[in-house]
């Protein structure tokens, strides 16, 4: 294994990380509307309250890594997706503010103005990312000079559209069983029912990309052919979504959590496999597409960072796992909460 | 408007609102320190309220930062392509680095400084608090090492393949440990630490005026001046040493800095206003000789003037030569202000000085006006360079983006940094006028939780 590979590696374990952690939290925010009364909305808000941006940290350090071990890709991605990204900017902060201003007045209006821009700046937040991937999937028009040569609106094509919805209902799903970790009494008996209607409308979703997938871009199973071992993971994937209704009819919150945590990491797993090498594949001329080799840094650059990952990695670790276990349990609501 | 102003001023904009908050947080998080330290040694309960409360005000400074420095990892790629792809070789690994070294540490503590006192104990606390402040100037240390290479580049080699050329690293810790990095690393922590001291002198001042939480107030006062009092030295000798290290390294920014057009020895202006057409200061008034004395350590010896330069490759002299001074006004004024409310701590003489508290009170604005001063006379000064003598801000634009959509997203950030603003003055003021609270009382937050969650 090459330098290179261990850093496709390495950004999609960060980036998977990311997922894993903002997802619950987008979940819970595109959820939050369905909490009834201010009481049951600050439960929420609190669920996430101690995480959120803990979270983000994983989407800037996962774009640093980007940068640095593959910057023609950091280059051409978010120059490429100007418009697309700046909304999803537009809308992290907003997400931000709405979260920092809710609670701040009694006003009953006030708070479910503030609770109706979290929710939606969430759902966008979790939309715009699966279409970003959707996009990776289907291919983007680039140039010989590795510059983007599409549009906006190129982007908003059906099947990364669909990527997206399939990306919230992920979320959803994520989000929901972390409220019910996270919630006690009459709330969490409510969550505990969304839950099987969130994982009904995943896998409706997952179905009918997989199906496009299969259909429109054959490439994406090019490996799977190749190496039939690699179905092994597609079928951990179905199994680990087959297990979250099962533990949660058990009452094992934390299990079912594990659980959606496995299946949206590999799910990610499949989607690399599936485009390996390519890191953005070039529609229609696949000649000019960014590889893990023709966008990445120098070898001596990769080698110091993996030196700095084999340092830093240890410890962030360490951290969140000590956060996780002070925060463990559920939610209580103190003078410093939201 | 063309796309390098528009994504010039874009870049200016969200840096700049960005940069109000990282320095609170890198000075504050000192501050918790020793008032953390101060609670666990002396068991005060004082101490405690302290502590506490400015942990409240850390925290939605923390939260600003964080909220506007996503925006800054991605608009180097976003509006600066073909710079982050000559660059990311050596920028990219000094980013990632903050991510992985600083950015886990300082949110991951912050969790347990701002949500965990009542769930881990006093010690485990104190040491959160700790990683947090040394996170915060750790992340201080990586983009700063950043900046300092595009100003004084090193550590490198440049390489073509196949039509692109980029920098690539040959030496990590040359890259590191650029001409430029220490001084500039400690230049801009010592104005951080004064920002996050001057905070707490004006909340505290305030509240004097207002004969609230005295006994509160006193305490942070006095803990608060002497960061106060050594930061505002160190920024002196700083800021002396960086200067000297730009007369040997960016002798274009340094003229610019002093509207010195012909090498020779060069006076040092207190004052003036640039005619750049005339190559002239007008209104000035200057100790002759002086800036050869400082950067030389001779009075007669000559400074290179900006005429050594092509007229295309000067900054814009009049706007740097402002900032600079301006920048060195106000650190000044800081060193004078901290003294002097040393000097008047005797007696307690300062804590009924009226005229002194209100000083005091706004002053908060002194460090953040010579911060945002001194990145100007930074980054303006480097012009027309985006990184020193190798790649030109002109040529280091995104190639697929428009004039429009730069002002599009221009349009967008304004507005919501707009909110952001307003949401941060108004939150802060609204802690600020709550004051700190007495948290020996916390029996009734525990009741009204077990009314909440009647099932446990």
């Amino acid at each position: 294994m090459d330098l290179n590979i261990t850093w496709f590696i390495l950004v999609g374990v960060l980036l998977t990380g990311y997922a894993i952690l903002d997802g619950f939290d987008l979940g819970v925010g595109a959820l939050h509307l369905l909490a009834k009364g201010d009481e049951e909305r600050r439960i929420s808000l609190n669920s996430i309250g101690p995480v959120w941006d803990g979270n983000e940290v994983w989407l800037v350090t996962g774009g640093g890594a980007l940068f640095a071990a593959f910057p023609d890709v950091y280059a051409t991605v978010f120059s490429g997706f100007y418009i697309a990204f700046m909304l999803l900017l537009f809308v992290l902060i907003f997400r931000a503010v709405a979260i920092e201003f809710r609670s701040k007045q009694e006003n009953k209006r006030w708070r479910t103005l503030w609770d109706i821009a979290f929710s939606v700046s969430s759902i966008v937040i979790a939309l715009l990312m699966g279409v970003a991937l959707g996009n990776i999937i289907a291919g983007v028009p680039l140039g010989a000079d590795k510059e983007f040569s599409g549009t906006f609106w190129g982007l908003l094509n059906p099947y990364s559209l669909m990527v997206g919805i399939t990306t919230v209902a992920l979320f959803i799903m994520h989000g929901a069983i972390y409220l019910v970790m996270k919630t006690g009494g009459e709330l969490q008996n409510r969550v505990r029912g969304w839950v099987n209607n969130t994982i009904i409308f995943f896998s409706i979703c997952f179905v009918t990309v997989t199906m496009a997938t299969l259909i429109y871009f054959p490439n994406m199973i090019a490996h799977f052919k190749e190496f039939p071992v690699f179905f092994v993971i597609a079928i951990f994937t179905m199994l680990a979504i087959a297990n979250i209704p099962r533990e949660i009819h058990l009452g094992r919150e934390f299990r079912a959590f594990l659980s959606s945590s496995a299946t949206i990491a590999l799910l990610l797993v499949l989607f690399a496999i599936g485009i390996f090498p390519n890191l953005v594949l070039s529609a229609p001329q696949p000649e000019h597409s960014l590889t893990i080799y023709n966008a990445a840094s120098s070898q001596k650059t990769l080698m110091i960072m993996l030196i700095m990952a084999v340092i830093g990695m240890p410890f962030v670790i360490a951290y969140t796992v000590i956060i996780q276990k002070v925060y463990k349990g559920k939610v209580k609501i103190d003078e410093m909460s939201y | 408007m063309d796309t390098e102003i528009l994504a010039r001023i874009q870049f200016a904009f969200t840096i700049a609102f960005h940069y109000i908050y990282p320095p609170i947080s890198i000075g504050l998080g000192v501050l918790l320190v020793v008032m953390e330290g101060m609670y666990l040694k002396t068991k005060n309960k004082i101490y405690e309220n302290i502590t506490r409360y400015w942990i409240k005000i850390f925290a939605l400074v923390f939260a600003m930062g964080v909220a506007t420095g996503i925006v800054m990892e991605f608009e180097f790629g976003t509006n600066w392509a073909t710079y982050s792809r000559f660059v990311g070789d050596v920028f990219g690994s000094a980013l990632a680095a903050e991510g992985v070294f600083a950015f886990f540490l300082e949110s991951g503590f912050l969790a347990i400084l701002v949500f965990g006192w009542n769930r881990v104990s006093p010690k485990m606390h104190f040491f959160s608090t700790i990683m947090v402040s040394f996170g915060s100037m750790l992340s201080a240390v990586w983009i700063v090492v950043a900046n300092s290479w595009q100003q004084t580049p090193a550590g490198f080699h440049i390489v073509s393949n196949g039509g692109f050329s980029r920098a690539e690293i040959t030496d990590f810790w040359t890259m590191v440990f650029n001409p430029s990095s220490v001084d500039r690393l400690l230049h801009t922590l010592s104005g951080a630490w004064l920002t996050g001291a001057f905070l707490v002198l004006s909340v505290s001042a305030y509240y004097i005026l207002r004969n609230r939480h005295i006994e509160f107030s006193k305490k942070s006062i006095k803990i608060a001046l002497v960061l106060a009092v050594f930061a505002s030295l160190f920024q002196l000798f700083t800021g002396h040493h960086s200067a000297e290290g730009i007369s040997r390294n960016q002798p274009a920014k340094l003229a610019a800095f002093e509207g010195h057009y012909n090498t020779s020895p060069a006076p040092l202006y207190l004052w003036g206003w640039v005619n750049d057409s005339e190559q002239k200061v007008n209104f000035s008034i200057a100790v002759p000789g002086f800036l050869s004395y400082l950067v030389h350590g001779n009075t007669g010896a000559p400074v290179t003037g900006l005429n050594e330069f092509k007229p295309e490759d000067r900054p814009p002299v009049n706007l740097v030569f402002q900032s600079y001074h301006l920048m060195v006004a106000i650190g000044m004024s800081l060193i004078g202000i901290s003294l002097l409310s040393v000097f008047l701590l005797r007696k307690d003489f300062i804590f009924r000085n009226k005229i002194m508290l209100k000083l005091l009170v706004i002053s908060v604005l002194l460090p953040q006006f010579a911060n945002q001063l001194g990145w100007i006379s930074a980054e303006v000064g480097r012009q027309p360079w985006i990184v020193y003598n190798l790649l030109k801000t002109k040529d280091a634009l995104s190639k697929s983006v428009t004039s429009g959509e730069v002002l599009f997203s221009l349009i967008l950030f304004t507005l919501i940094y707009a909110l952001l603003f307003i949401l941060f003055i108004f939150l802060l003021d609204r802690k600020i006028k709550h004051g700190p609270e007495d948290f020996s009382d916390l029996n009734s937050v525990y009741s009204e939780q077990k009314a909440i969650f009647h099932n446990k």
